[in-house]
This record gives C-alpha cells, sequence and structure tokens, in this order.
C-alpha cells in the first residue's frame, strides 16, 4: 500500500481492495463519520540511549470540541501503550481495541527491519480507527490529548493522573477481589460469553497456525518454481523442433511462479493480520470479563460483609448502592459492546475470508490464463505443418 | 510401416501378479511376473477375432531381450526398458519396487517397450522377440544359444576407442554431445519436477487443516455456522484433489524419463561407431607399418628405428634367403590386411549408413513424442486450474453467506 491510499479520507471510495481491507470497516454510515486519522511515514530517531521509530498522526475533524480541524502529531510505539492502558482504566468493561505486540518471534523478524515497521504501522491505524469508531472510546479526553498534543504537551500530560504505585495497588485488590469467587454471581449471560471466548480463543489460535503454515508452504513451493522454469528454457538450446514448446512452457511457469507471489502478498497483507488481532482480541476479551467479575466481586464482598455488621448499615447501604449502579453500568457497557464486537468480527471474518478465495480465485485464472494460451499457439504450429505436409 | 509386428498383433501387458521361487542360488526370492497377451489382428473380412495367447515374463526376461537387442542391433536406437527402481520420487511416492503404483507404472512402460519394438522397421522382424511374445518355456536357452555374449564389446574396449580415436564422424561427436545434454537436462528436469510436486502437495494438503477448524469453530456460532460448516467442506475437497492431480503427473514425468533412457540408447550407438572407427584406424595403421617394414627389407635401408634392425646390426645381418622369407610372409600379412581393411570400410560405411538412418527416425518420434507429452502437461495444468476455480469460487460463495 502507497502513502497515497493511506491518506485517502473518503471510506465509501477506497483505493484498492487490499486497502478497504486495511482501513477498519465501519458499521456506521460513512456520511456520519467526523473524525478521520491516518498513521503513516515511520521516521527513525537516534539518541545516546536509544533508537526509537516514531509515527506521524494525521488527524482530520468537524467536531466543536476539537480547537482545529486538522491535526499532525509524532507518536512513538510507547504512546500507544499509554493511551490504550489509560482506556482501559477509564472504561474497564469495555472491548479496547488490540495493539501490535512489542516483539514478534514468529519469522525471527528484525526488530526495525522493513516488514515489521510496515506490518506494526498498519495495525497502529487500524488500532486508533477503531477507538475513533466506537460510540464510547471516541469521546475519551485522552484520546483527545494523544491525537493532538504536541510531543511536551503529551509528556507533561502522561506524569500526571494516578501514579504507578496506586496503580499497582488497584492490580492487588483487583487479584484479591477475584479470588472471593465472583463467579457465583455472575449473570448467566456472562457465563455464556466466556464459555463462548474460550472456545473461539482456541479456533482462532488454530487458524492463526494454519494461516502462516499454508503462507509457509506456499513460499517454499515458489522457491521450487523459480528453479523449474528455466531448466525448461536451458533445454530448448540443445534442440530444434521442440525448442518454442519448451520455451513457452518455461515462460508460462514464470507466470505461474509471479501468480503465487501475488497469491503470497495477499495472505500475508490481509489474512494474517487480520487472524492476529482476533488473536489479541480473544486475550483482550477475556481480561475485561475478569474485570467485570471483579467489580461484581467488589459489590459481592461488600454485601457479605453488611450482613455481618451489626453497627454503621445506613453507610454500608448508601456504599452498597453505589456498587451496584457500578455494577450495572458496567454490565450493560459489556452487553453493548460485545453485541457490537460479535457484529464487527462476523463482518471481518466474512470479508476476510471471501478476500482470500477471491485471490485464490484470481491465482488460478491467471495460471489458467497463461496455460491456455499456450496450448493455443501449439495447435497453430500443429496446422501450419499439416498444410505444408498437403503440398506437393 | 507397413511390415511392423505392431501392425500384425495386439500385444499387451495386461497383469502383473508377485510370485516367489528359488533364484539360482536356490534362495527364496519374491518378484513380479507381468502377463504378456497377443492376438493376431484379423483382417475385416474375417470378422471373427482371433483367440488371445498369453505367457508370464519377469523384468529380468526383459533386460535380457533387451541386451540381446542392443548387440545384434549395435546400429539401431533401441528403445529402453522402465527404470529398474523408482528414482526421481517426491515423499509420497514409495521407492519400493514391491509397491503396487511402481508396479503398476512398470507394467504400462512394459507394454510401451513392447509397442516400441514391433512398431520399430528393423527390430519387429526379429526371432527371438517374437519368441519373447509367444514362446513361454525354452526362451532363455534360445536366446543364450544365439551366442550375442560373445559379441558384446567390453565396456574397457570402448572406452579405449572414445579416447584413442582420431577421425570419428563429426555427425555421431555431435549426437554424442546432444545425447549427454539430453541425459544431464532431463535428470534436472525431473529432480526439480519432484521437489515441486512435494510443495504443491504440501500447499493442498495444509488447507485440510481449515475443514475441521471451521466445522468446530461453527458449533458456536449462530448465523455464520453454516458458512463456515460448508466452506470447511470445501477446503476439504480442495486438499483432497492433490493425489489425483500428481498420480496424473507421475505418468508425464514416465514420458520424460523414457527420453532420458533413449539418451543412453543414443550414445550405445555413437560408441559402436566409435569402436568400428578406432578398430579401421588401428587396421590401417597395423597395415602402414607392416608395409614400411616390407619396403625396408626389401631395399635393405632402414629408415626407423627397431630392434630387429639393431639385434642385426650387431649380431650379423641375415641371410638373403631369410630376408627373403620374411617379405614374404609380410606380402601375405599385407595382402589379408588390406582386404581386411576394405571390408572393415565397408562395414563402417554400411553402419554410418543404416545407423544415420535409425537416427532421423528416432529424431522424428523424439519431436512428435517429447511435443505432445509438452502440450499434454499444459493439459493437466488447465485441468488443476480449472479444479481450483470450481473449489474457490464455491468457498467464496460460503464465505460470503457468514
Amino acid at each position: 500500500t502507497s502513502l497515497a491510499e493511506v491518506n485517502s479520507f473518503s471510506p465509501s471510495m477506497p483505493i484498492s481492495p487490499s486497502s478497504m481491507i486495511n482501513q477498519y470497516k465501519f458499521e456506521d454510515e460513512p456520511e456520519l463519520r467526523d473524525l478521520f486519522i491516518t498513521v503513516d511515514d515511520p521516521e527513525s530517531h537516534i539518541t545516546a540511549i536509544e533508537t526509537f521509530i516514531t509515527y506521524r498522526v494525521v488527524t482530520k475533524t468537524s467536531r466543536s470540541e476539537f480547537d482545529s480541524s486538522e491535526y499532525e502529531v509524532r507518536r512513538r510505539y510507547q504512546d500507544f501503550l499509554w493511551l490504550k492502558s489509560k482506556l482501559e482504566e477509564a472504561h474497564p468493561t469495555l472491548i479496547i481495541p488490540p495493539l501490535p505486540e512489542k516483539f514478534i518471534m514468529r519469522g525471527m523478524v528484525e526488530r526495525f527491519s522493513d516488514e515489521f515497521i510496515e506490518t506494526r504501522r498498519k495495525a497502529l491505524h487500524k488500532f486508533l480507527n477503531r477507538i475513533a469508531d466506537h460510540p464510547t472510546l471516541t469521546f475519551n479526553e485522552d484520546f483527545k490529548i494523544f491525537l493532538t498534543a504536541q510531543a511536551w504537551e503529551l509528556s507533561s500530560h502522561k506524569k500526571q493522573g494516578p501514579g504507578l504505585l496506586s496503580r499497582m495497588g488497584q492490580t492487588v485488590r483487583a487479584v484479591a477481589s477475584s479470588v472471593r469467587g465472583a463467579v457465583k454471581n455472575r449473570p448467566g449471560m456472562f457465563t455464556e460469553i466466556n464459555n463462548y471466548m474460550e472456545t473461539f480463543s482456541q479456533k482462532i489460535n488454530l487458524l492463526d497456525k494454519i494461516a502462516h503454515r499454508i503462507y509457509k508452504e506456499e513460499r517454499d513451493y515458489f522457491n521450487e518454481m523459480k528453479e523449474y522454469g528455466p531448466i525448461h528454457t536451458l533445454w530448448s538450446a540443445s534442440e530444434e523442433d521442440i525448442a518454442d514448446s519448451l520455451k513457452g512452457i518455461a515462460s508460462c511457469i514464470d507466470r505461474c511462479c509471479k501468480a503465487t507471489e501475488k497469491r503470497m502478498a495477499g495472505l500475508s497483507e490481509n489474512l494474517l493480520p487480520i487472524l492476529h488481532e482476533y488473536v489479541l482480541y480473544s486475550e483482550i476479551l477475556m481480561g475485561v470479563l475478569k474485570r467485570r467479575d471483579q467489580i461484581q466481586g467488589e459489590l459481592d464482598s461488600k454485601v457479605d460483609a453488611l450482613a455481618n455488621r451489626k453497627t454503621e448499615k445506613d453507610l454500608f447501604s448508601e456504599e452498597i448502592g453505589k456498587l451496584e449502579d457500578k455494577v450495572e453500568r458496567a454490565n450493560n457497557a459489556l452487553k453493548a459492546d460485545w453485541d457490537r464486537w460479535k457484529q464487527n468480527m462476523q463482518c471481518d471474518m466474512r470479508s476476510t475470508f471471501t478476500n482470500v478465495a477471491e485471490n485464490n480465485l484470481r491465482f488460478y485464472e491467471e495460471c489458467l490464463a497463461t496455460w491456455e494460451s499456450f496450448l493455443a499457439s501449439q495447435s497453430v504450429d500443429l496446422h501450419v505443418e499439416e498444410d505444408s505436409e498437403d503440398r506437393p | 510401416m507397413e511390415d511392423c509386428l505392431a501392425k500384425k498383433m495386439e500385444i499387451t501387458v495386461s497383469e502383473a501378479e508377485k510370485r516367489t521361487g528359488r533364484n539360482a542360488m536356490n534362495i527364496q526370492e519374491t518378484y513380479t511376473a507381468y502377463l504378456i497377451e497377443t492376438r493376431a489382428v484379423e483382417s475385416q473380412s474375417e470378422g471373427q477375432c482371433a483367440p488371445v495367447e498369453s505367457l508370464w515374463r519377469r523384468y529380468s526376461e526383459f533386460e535380457l531381450l533387451r541386451n540381446y537387442l542392443s548387440v545384434t542391433y549395435p546400429h539401431i536406437v533401441v528403445p529402453p526398458l522402465p527404470e529398474k527402481r523408482a528414482d526421481f520420487v517426491w515423499h509420497k511416492l514409495s521407492a519400493d519396487n514391491m509397491d503396487p503404483d511402481f508396479v503398476e507404472r512398470r507394467r504400462i512402460g512394459l507394454e510401451n517397450f513392447l509397442l516400441r519394438v514391433a512398431s520399430h522397421p528393423v527390430l519387429c522382424q526379429d526371432k527371438i522377440f517374437y519368441s519373447f511374445l509367444t514362446q513361454e518355456g525354452g526362451w532363455k536357452e534360445m536366446v543364450n544359444e544365439t551366442g550375442f555374449q560373445l559379441k558384446a564389446d567390453s565396456r574397457l574396449k570402448a572406452l579405449n576407442a572414445t579416447f584413442r580415436v582420431k577421425n570419428p564422424d563429426k555427425r555421431f561427436t555431435e549426437l554424442k554431445h546432444y545425447s549427454d545434454e539430453l541425459q544431464s537436462v532431463i535428470s534436472h528436469l525431473l529432480r526439480v519436477r519432484a521437489r515441486v510436486a512435494d510443495r504443491l502437495y504440501g500447499v493442498y494438503k495444509v488447507h485440510g487443516n481449515y475443514g475441521r477448524v471451521f466445522s468446530e469453530w461453527s458449533a458456536i456460532e449462530k448465523e455464520m455456522g453454516d458458512g463456515l460448516q460448508s466452506a470447511g467442506h470445501h477446503m476439504d475437497v480442495y486438499a483432497a484433489s492433490i493425489d489425483d492431480i500428481l498420480e496424473e503427473e507421475e505418468h508425464y514425468a514416465d514420458q520424460l524419463k523414457e527420453y532420458l533412457f533413449y539418451a543412453e540408447a543414443l550414445r550405445a550407438v555413437c560408441r559402436k561407431h566409435e569402436l568400428m572407427q578406432y578398430d579401421l584406424e588401428m587396421a590401417a595403421q597395423d597395415l602402414t607399418s607392416k608395409k614400411q617394414q616390407c619396403e625396408e627389407l626389401a631395399t635393405g635401408t632402414v629408415r626407423t628405428f627397431s630392434l630387429k634392425g639393431m639385434t642385426s646390426k650387431l649380431f650379423g645381418q641375415e641371410t638373403p634367403e631369410q630376408r627373403e622369407a620374411k617379405i614374404k610372409v609380410l606380402e601375405e600379412q599385407i595382402q589379408e590386411g588390406e582386404e581386411q581393411l576394405k571390408s572393415k570400410n565397408l562395414e563402417g560405411r554400411d553402419f554410418v549408413k543404416s545407423a544415420w538412418a535409425d537416427i532421423e527416425r528416432f529424431k522424428e518420434q523424439k519431436n512428435h513424442d517429447l511435443k505432445e507429452a509438452l502440450i499434454s502437461y499444459a493439459v493437466m495444468q488447465i485441468s488443476m486450474c480449472k479444479k481450483g476455480i470450481q473449489v474457490w469460487t464455491n468457498a467464496k460463495e460460503c464465505f460470503s453467506k457468514m
């Protein structure tokens, strides 16, 4: 994908099918979008201590909350991590989109190879756009700051807010409360979602492995094919009568070879990233379900404590009331987000696998055309031979 | 081609059977026997079909037949046998001689061999070949009685001739280079083809894993379930389709292998020419030296150093009578030598003429067969593409309904 595709701001008219897949599919009407974000232009920065990459984040918006209609900032991976954790903090039972991983073990990709950077850039682009399309997250204040603040503004903003120690305290409390059996009062709906996610996670991980295996097999096939065609050309050099046929076969094999390359590119640009995202999503969802259980756990333990109390019952009741509201809000948020997530997942899977099928169709159609035209050329030769035999 | 046996007789190698027996060293062995069926082709007016005659032969008997033909007709490019052991295999095929697929392909190869011999204008008239097809018992003894093994040239002699021959026919030298190139390029092609087949097998089979996972996934989905399930089925079909595709390609590989082995037959004819030419050159050289010796004795001049000359100088000259006797012997030998040289020359010219006629015939056959094979390869690829299009069209429909 070229920069031109990345910078396209009309989601209803993508430049190429692949860029359409790379941009997030929105269930909202395109005309309702008022926030357009692109991530591009990776740049390397070398300091005495470290080397890191920044990406350009361009935002165009018509929203009144934004002071300007256009913003351009540079962000590094750390900044995206910060944003994600702030969103998780603010909305513990919402499904925050996945971020690309810190390192990729599979395939031994170099940390700063072009391939790695490009894969990461596309994933970061998707991450921000998914947030922009989320009915709640899109209005998050930290999100706005991420998109608009200059580097020094962002640094100083990051330093505010609950410190590391208080965040650790939250985690400890959360773990403790989950140990207290929050599961027993879990509404049936969430148990269902939990069960679904367990199976889904298993299957999506398998599919991820299968897709990578297919890619590897196709690459190995391509490497052998590269050697196959030229042998026919070599042979044609010592023949006369059949030299043309041999050269024809060589050129067919070479064209099929190129078609194989395209087929592989289709996989790596489309299916592999999507499956990987949903592998990450299944982890995210398990985390969201746990956090919901924790919130419920807080309520349950307070209710238990109230039962054993003789004094200060009114105070406790007030606290319990607040917690009950909190649980209800969390449950509703998760329910709505879950429905939304399922819809989008279905949409993504449908379009991704359809694209895989189209990719393979294109491959076979191209190869078919190549071989058919070779066959046609051979028939022509046969007719010429027959004619010359008839002549006295 | 009007005289060739193939037109008068239907020949098939119709069956293959595992046998056990005792070999020459009385050790029990397992081998495969092949059923050769022949039937005379009656003219249309007869109406009725002649009865089918049949007999069993094993591979070693085919080898004996071919060796006999190669030695007896050294000027002919003798059709090759299918390979003795499975070579250029990719992983799914077994290299085991007893493997049913290998036996089946060998059966076809043996039938092809017999048909090639039966359609050859010279070879088809051979009595030993005819007996091979029709006479079950005593055939081996008959072949050995021809004493053809004695006529066979030793490999060492042939190698020696290759290095030492001075004036081989240029066309044969070119043919030798061609057959070397053909052997090398076809071997290379077959090797890479086997590797490509291996990889292609991997690509198709891995898609089969989709089927199971899609099916398990569909169990937890409501709207997507049907689409997933049926798409998985198509992935299974895709994965299974490679088996037939590669089996067909094996026949294409066999067609190429035949010409790989034909290259060796071409080399054999070239070797024979080199041997004959070398023999001729040696005979001519021998004659020249004898003539020279004769001249020296007659005129008394010693132009070339010879041990005899030295010893006679040291130990006294010979008597005129002795010299006369020597000259007489030499003159006889020279006469003999000249006759031999004349007949060798004739032999050589005949060989070159008839060999070259068969080589031209072979070239036309080769060009025709290889072109056909290449076209059949393209047809196979087209069929594979069409199958792929069908499967993925179906899969696409299923996916779009998810």
